[in-house]
């Protein structure tokens, strides 16, 4: 443990408040090379889902509207998850900046970060920041407003439909897609919605160009990313790190010597035990060898002191809350699986029954209309089928 | 005209009576009155020119959204992984010893409430809860009963 093996990497929070020079060698640049230096650059999303950045500002800058959108997605609820809000105190200049050259490219004047409730108590100091960065666009000519929206305490809002839903002032309940917001975002316009650390990221690929950001990572999985590190572990924080780490040498660097399993991208992310430290990586899916598991970045380490049922039994009872309670797999199915599993411990029910759970499991992913539902079987099953003898006993 | 009337005329002249508005006329209405009561749902359905039950199924579907009546100082503690595995349990116990109420109930002078909450996103210095907007990090059962201590002298 405390082995720093991994290497620390220090792009997103070092202090480069040159939101003017970014903004001005973005327009001494055509909307094409910018794309395409991003498209280059290998950025994918950070929120968790992966898609490529580049590609998604693409898309968007190529629909045909008067009106566009620019949302950057603070709504940072997965539990364990906690770098954004650290990104918006620490850099906030370097999303705003992202934000405008998005807008420029795709053709919006307006940009909004929907900020999540519980992170109120930084709304004074971001507003003071958009007042200064909004100065700075003025100077440009750059015609670019941002404003702060605030969500007021739903999980599934960080979902990007649901999100739109709740700026229009709705239940935040997920759309069907397609279609997608480069067509259909917030108010039925073009929308290009990004991660905090996504938009953080592109400034660094603004400021110094994309092989900078190349150099670090692995194939398919390029540059660094934020975790969040919490759980059973001497240094929890913000960290830093190069995509394509194996769970064991994370383990060994950040571990108490006793870790008994890693939880990778939080409540709806995947359990790792430690039979499968070595082979999992962290990264995007892509050729690599073994596992791949991608992360919003929140990693939660557990030692053999924690009981795993317990562990999912809160997972649970988070999702059941949280779920948004529009389609059935998800609404029902989230309590029916912490009722199914509370059942087998208290022997009402046979071990057998926990296959039957994870036959649900699979349907919810098949049938459930947004993440929120589908990634339930993520760790479920993860969990169950690693750690099944603590389900029952 | 009734104070609520009026308040929520001027509120929703400020944010606008397009529905994309609704949430952030809703919020102003809960920080100001403490919560959202039916009279209030139906005066900013009224004003905004929509209908009392989309204003009651929006409100309804956000945690912080209070339709029942609230302390002065909220307490939501986080109750999700890392706050449970660190002691959430007795963080809740010196609250209520140190409140003289229950989980979910608010105190008779109407100055606390306590309820619980999903992540707040400060895993990494749990257990963790806010008060109103402020965070409390790092929580203690000592530091509990000295925040409470507090908060009881403020006005």
């Amino acid at each position: 443990m405390g082995k720093n093996i991994l290497k620390r990497i220090d792009l997103i929070f070092k202090e480069e408040p040159d939101s003017k020079n970014v903004l001005k060698k973005t327009l001494s640049k055509s909307n094409d090379e910018l794309i395409n230096e991003l498209i280059a650059s290998g950025l994918k999303g950070r929120g968790g889902a992966g898609f490529p950045t580049g590609l998604k500002w693409k898309l968007t800058a190529e629909s045909k509207s008067t009106e566009k959108y620019v949302i950057c997605n603070a709504d940072e609820g997965e539990p364990g998850t906690f770098k954004d809000r650290e990104i918006l105190t620490q850099v906030p200049y370097k999303v705003l900046t992202g934000m405008a050259v998005c807008g420029r490219i795709i053709g919006a004047r307006k940009g909004f970060i929907y900020l999540r409730g519980e992170y109120k108590y930084l709304l004074k100091e971001l507003n003071a920041e958009i007042k200064k960065f909004h100065a700075i666009c003025d100077e440009l000519g750059l015609k670019f407003r941002v404003e702060v929206f605030m969500g007021f305490g739903a999980y599934i809002c960080g979902e990007e439909s649901a999100l739109f839903e709740s700026m229009e002032g709705k239940r935040g309940e997920p759309r069907n897609k397609p279609p997608y917001p480069s067509d259909f975002g917030y108010l039925g316009k073009p929308t290009v919605i990004n991660n905090v650390e996504t938009l953080a990221h592109t400034f660094t690929i603004f400021q110094h160009g994309t092989d900078k950001f190349r150099e670090l990572g692995v194939k398919d999985s390029h540059g660094s990313k934020l975790f969040s590190i919490s759980g059973d572990t001497p240094t929890p924080g913000i960290y830093e790190l190069e995509l394509g780490m194996t769970v064991e040498d994370f383990v060994n660097d950040f571990g108490d010597g006793d870790t008994k399993a890693v939880q990778v991208g939080g409540a709806s992310g995947f359990c790792v035990p430690r039979k499968k430290f070595r082979e999992t990586r962290i990264g995007y899916q892509g050729k690599l060898t073994g596992i791949s598991l991608p992360t919003g970045g929140s990693m939660m380490l557990f030692n053999s002191s924690r009981s795993m049922y317990n562990l999912l039994s809160n997972y649970l009872e988070f999702f059941t809350e949280e779920s948004c309670g529009q389609c059935t797999p998800c609404r029902v199915g989230t309590q029916q699986l912490i009722e199914g599993i509370r059942a087998v411990k208290r022997g009402e029910k046979p071990a057998s029954y926990l296959d039957k759970l994870l036959a649900l499991t699979e349907t919810m992913k098949a049938t459930a209309k947004c993440g929120l539902g589908q990634s339930v079987a993520n760790s479920f099953q993860s969990i169950v089928e690693n750690f099944r003898e603590e389900m029952i006993y | 005209m009734d104070a609520l009337q009026e308040k929520i005329k001027e509120v929703v002249a400020h944010h606008g009576r397009e529905r994309h508005n609704l949430l952030p006329v809703l919020q102003e209405v809960v920080e100001q009155e403490r919560y959202l009561s039916d009279y209030a749902m139906t005066l900013i359905a009224e004003e905004m020119g929509i209908s009392a039950a989309d204003v009651y199924g929006t409100a309804t579907f956000y945690s912080f959204m209070d339709t029942v009546p609230r302390g002065k100082y909220l307490i939501r503690v986080c109750k999700t992984i890392t706050c449970y595995m660190k002691g959430k349990n007795q963080i809740l116990m010196a609250l209520e010893e140190a409140l003289k109420i229950k989980l979910g109930e608010t105190t008779p002078d109407k100055k606390f409430t306590l309820m619980e909450t999903n992540c707040l996103g400060w895993c990494h210095k749990a257990p963790a809860m806010l008060i109103n907007d402020d965070v409390h990090a790092e929580l203690t059962v000592e530091k509990v009963h000295s925040l409470i201590k507090e908060y009881k002298e403020r006005p």
